[in-house]
């Protein structure tokens, strides 16, 4: 039997490692310009970090939540003169970019926070600095494993990124740096108690965010860096509004997490929800979302670390932390109705992008959406499939983005019908590609499995929204269908067997796109121990007693169904395959395989394009609409919150 | 146990119910055109016929992905009749037909490109109807186990006519027949020859054919649902509907994708939606 007391040191000494570890490779780098030194580095920043988080995951199974003051009074003045320094950082730049509504902003969260240090300065100690619990460890190893690979895979992609662009400077030893600040901060953010400690790292985020997208330094890159600062901005000042609140309401001993959870609806639903508009403008759903679609100017990796895997995930992490506030409640609903309509909106958009890093975006809101649906809703069974969506979003997607970055170097370009027949010339790329959206989307992998949870637990939830939420994730899933699809169709339409150009692709890319492979697979046969053992007792910690959720018969059919797939085409293989190969039927004289000659002599080779419905589904009108209908949905919370605040 | 039998009888009897069901079918269908029609079991002996053939393609994929199309399509079956989730069932079968779909995109044919995008239109026109039914089934039941709804003594349709009347009107996608034979159809004298099965050939086209045998059945219990408390009526019930598919099928000619689709959405969301939204406020 361990020491009660050294099991809490322990752990403090952890999660601190966590946070601050991943500064110290951040260090290192701003001033390595060696190529060979700088690989060591990160990878060996990224190997710790990795290590790390699952040691805290093996830890925190059968631990229940735990909460840590860190014994460090001064660092509450720490973070405000950070606090201070970026905001003057931030006003500088933008002052020079002539960005004043920014500097406004910026000027303004600085008031409020300030006015929140200076009303909580002395209670707010009293309330544990840190916390751990299976889902903040759930997130560390999403943040410490992908965002580790993702870093190494930066490696290869960036030197081959700067050979593509050799206008650029080579700004690498700060874009290495900034990567291991935003680790750091993510770890901050998924660990902090105290809601000023997780408002610090908020906005560390957004600062990594915006010197990550103007990496490349063209117009479009910086303006669209700017617009993802300001949307953030606006956002994050709903975070130091919640904290005035509590302080001004609930008294300080509110302030963190646990206890505002545990203080009930009455206090926590008007905090939680204004938290929550934070969350929804850092995970960008609509009218916000533009922000995550110009973003994907910069380079891939930083696509897949901060616009899809992690990042924006901590919006809808902080939703989903105040799930069980929102449960049963009028608000909570508005909120999963503001997700809802995201992913309906946003996934018919994707079927019109034939740019792949933009199809991948849209479905990187249409999923956060799906994940705000969850949350909002707030039912045990709805935070199951919150829960499970971020795990497999973030692994499928970053695999996505970046076989895509690598497939784009490859072939110069990012269009999808560029692809065609891509499993040809590059097989397994091509097949992890494929990997990649059938995790997305189709039956066995795990993100349909979170889809079932979802139907399963609207169907459940407050009538008549539930119902709502039904219909628009029945419409939302079926457009998922649609855009995956044909993107999966693309790939094998294959002409004839060509030489491999594989070979060009660099080891640092392998030995992320690898891992994350393998991973796509084995979380989805890992999904009954993950429910077991983490996420279930997460569960009866927030809510008590938990009702049955998705019957262990299912998972282990859906278990039955991947092996199927995998082991089907081997067995049949030799049964299957055609004995002789045959032209193919061209409606006309074929002269060769895939060339047909026309009535006038004319030699035609067949070019298949794939259907894109821009009249159906047009980008900005849908956008529009969704940006109306979602403005409506804030104007409900917002009329909510002041007329909840004044009862 | 009784499931696990039903799922058995599924595997060996549902070819027969859909050879037997598809033989009358073109019966009926060639007396409405003033024709005498093939023997019932003409359905059989096409698709034995087909497996008796050499083995040709433009590549190995099409095969594989057909086969996966087929061995889903029997998965599918095999959940919802062993009295699996429903939900469950309807994601085997998406995946099943993303299976079809693949296999259509593989052969790099300009007519199967251009089935397999309509393919595609037909599942998302459906897939809508299908999920919405399995909630309207659940709010009815109180369970999305087939097993339970089967033991259900009422009749669901009371209760979910607008979810009815859509399913009915998306069974046409499903059968293939027309108005709504976007993506391929029995007829190859058309703009799209044979759409998505134009180059599949042999036992690839043998298992495409299996695998609606299997289908249809599917489909039909899913009718047979409706009414599961009176398994007469319920049977009167499929034989009405599936009537009226043949029906539509002689006295329709095609609809063009758009008009297809926005209409199923229409009628799924006024119907169907309306259905749900209005029975979880009663």
């Amino acid at each position: 039997m361990i020491d009660a007391k050294l099991i809490t040191v322990m752990y403090v000494e952890l999660l601190l490692f966590l946070i601050l570890f991943p500064l110290i490779p951040a260090l290192i780098l701003t001033v390595l310009r060696n190529e060979n030194l700088r690989a060591i580095v990160v990878t060996a920043g990224a190997g710790i970090s990795a290590l790390g988080s699952i040691l805290l995951l093996a830890f925190s199974v059968g631990q229940n939540q735990l909460f840590f003051t860190v014994p460090a009074p001064d660092i509450a003045l720490v973070m405000l003169v950070l606090e201070i320094l970026i905001a003057g950082y931030l006003v500088i730049v933008s002052a020079k970019a002539k960005q004043f509504l920014v500097i406004g902003f910026v000027l303004l969260q600085l008031l409020l926070i300030g006015g929140a240090e200076y009303l909580g300065l002395e209670g707010h100690s009293k309330v544990p600095d840190l916390l751990t619990d299976e889902f903040s460890a759930i997130m560390a190893v999403i943040i410490g494993v992908i965002g580790g690979l993702i870093c190494i895979y930066a490696l290869g992609y960036m030197r081959e990124y700067q050979e593509h662009h050799k206008d650029l400077p080579d700004n690498r030893p700060k874009f290495f740096a900034v990567l291991f600040l935003f680790l750091s901060a993510m770890f901050g953010v998924v660990f902090s108690n105290n809601l000023i400690w997780m408002y610090f790292f908020w906005e560390v985020t957004t600062l990594c965010s915006y010197l990550l997208i103007r990496y490349p330094e063209t117009e479009e890159a910086i303006n669209n860096a700017f617009r993802a600062l300001l949307y953030n901005l606006i956002g994050g000042a709903c975070f130091p509004i919640a904290i005035i609140y509590i302080l001004v309401n609930g008294g300080s001993e509110n302030l963190g997490i646990g206890s505002l959870i545990a203080a009930g609806p009455a206090i926590a639903l008007i905090p939680a929800s204004l938290i929550a508009i934070a969350g929804c403008a850092k995970s960008a759903q609509l009218p916000f979302s533009s922000w995550l679609v110009g973003a994907m100017v910069a380079p891939t990796p930083v696509s897949a670390l901060l616009h899809s895997s992690t990042m924006v995930k901590a919006g809808v992490y902080a939703i989903a932390r105040f799930a069980p506030v929102f449960d049963g409640q009028v608000l909570g609903m508005v909120i999963a109705l503001i997700g809802g309509v995201t992913f309906l909106v946003t996934s018919c958009i994707a079927i019109s992008q034939s740019n792949a890093k933009k199809v991948l975006a849209y479905s990187t809101i249409a999923n956060l959406g799906l994940i705000v649906a969850c949350a909002g809703v707030g039912t045990p069974e709805a935070l199951w499939a919150a829960i499970f969506l971020i795990i497999f979003h973030a692994i499928s997607k970053s695999l996505l983005f970046l076989s895509v970055g690598t497939v784009e170097h490859r072939i110069g370009s990012r269009d999808i019908e560029d692809m065609t027949g891509l499993a040809a010339p590059m097989p397994k790329v091509g097949l992890m590609m494929l990997i990649g959206i059938a995790g997305m989307f189709l039956a066995p992998f795990g993100m349909l499995i979170s889809k079932w949870a979802s139907i399963h637990a609207f169907s459940q939830a407050l009538p008549p929204f539930g119902m709502i939420l039904i219909v628009i994730l029945a419409y939302g899933s079926a457009v998922t269908v649609f855009f995956w699809a044909k993107w999966m169709g693309k790939l094998l339409e294959v002409r004839k067997w060509e030489e491999s150009i594989e070979f060009k692709i660099s080891k640092a890319e392998w030995a992320a796109l690898i891992p994350l492979t393998a991973l796509t697979i084995i979380a989805c046969f890992g999904i009954a121990p993950i429910s077991t053992y983490l996420i279930e007792p997460f569960l009866v910690t927030m809510y008590g007693k938990i009702s049955d959720l998705i019957p262990a018969s299912n998972l282990m059919i859906m278990v039955l169904m991947l092996a199927l797939i995998v082991v089907l085409p081997v067995l049949m293989m030799k049964i299957l395959i055609p004995r002789r190969s045959l032209r193919r039927y061209m409606g006309g004289v074929t002269v060769k395989d895939g060339v047909m000659e026309g009535s006038l002599g004319m030699k035609r080779e067949i070019a298949l394009s794939n259907l894109y419905l821009e009249d159906l589904f047009p980008e900005a009108g849908l956008s529009k609409y969704g940006s109306v209908i979602t403005i409506v949905l804030f104007c409900v919370l917002l009329l909510g919150l002041i007329s909840g605040g004044v009862l | 146990m009784i499931t696990i039998l039903t799922a058995v009888a599924f595997l060996i009897f549902a070819p027969v119910i859909g050879v037997l069901v598809s033989g009358v079918d073109r019966i009926i269908t060639a007396r409405m055109q003033g024709r005498v029609g093939p023997p019932v079991l003409q359905p059989f002996l096409d698709i034995a016929k087909l497996f008796e053939k050499e083995k040709v393609g433009v590549w190995q994929a099409p095969a594989v992905l057909i086969f996966l199309h087929l061995a889903f399509m029997v998965v599918t079956g095999l959940i919802f009749f062993g009295g699996g989730d429903l939900l469950l069932a309807i994601f085997a079968l998406t995946l099943s037909e993303v299976f079809l779909v693949l296999a259509a995109y593989s052969t790099r044919s300009p007519y199967a490109h251009v089935g397999a995008g309509r393919e595609l239109i037909q599942l998302i026109a459906v897939e809508p109807v299908i999920i919405i039914a399995a909630v309207g089934f659940y709010m009815v039941t109180g369970s999305f186990a087939a097993s339970d709804i089967m033991n259900y003594s009422g009749l669901p349709v009371i209760l979910l006519p607008g979810i009815f009347i859509s399913v009915v009107c998306i069974l046409t996608f499903k059968l293939r027949k027309s108005p709504f034979d976007l993506s391929t159809s029995h007829h190859a004298h058309q703009e799209l020859v044979k759409g998505v099965m134009t180059e599949f050939s042999g036992s690839t086209l043998g298992m495409v054919e299996l695998a609606h045998l299997y289908e249809t059945v599917i489909l039909l219990g899913i009718i047979y649902l409706f009414f599961v408390g009176n398994p007469l009526l319920a049977i009167l019930a499929i034989i009405v509907v599936y009537m009226l598919e043949i029906l539509a099928d002689n006295s329709t000619s095609r609809v063009k994708w758009l008009p297809a689709l926005r209409g199923a959405w229409l009628i799924t969301l006024i119907l169907g939606g309306g259905n749900i939204i209005a029975l979880s406020l009663l």
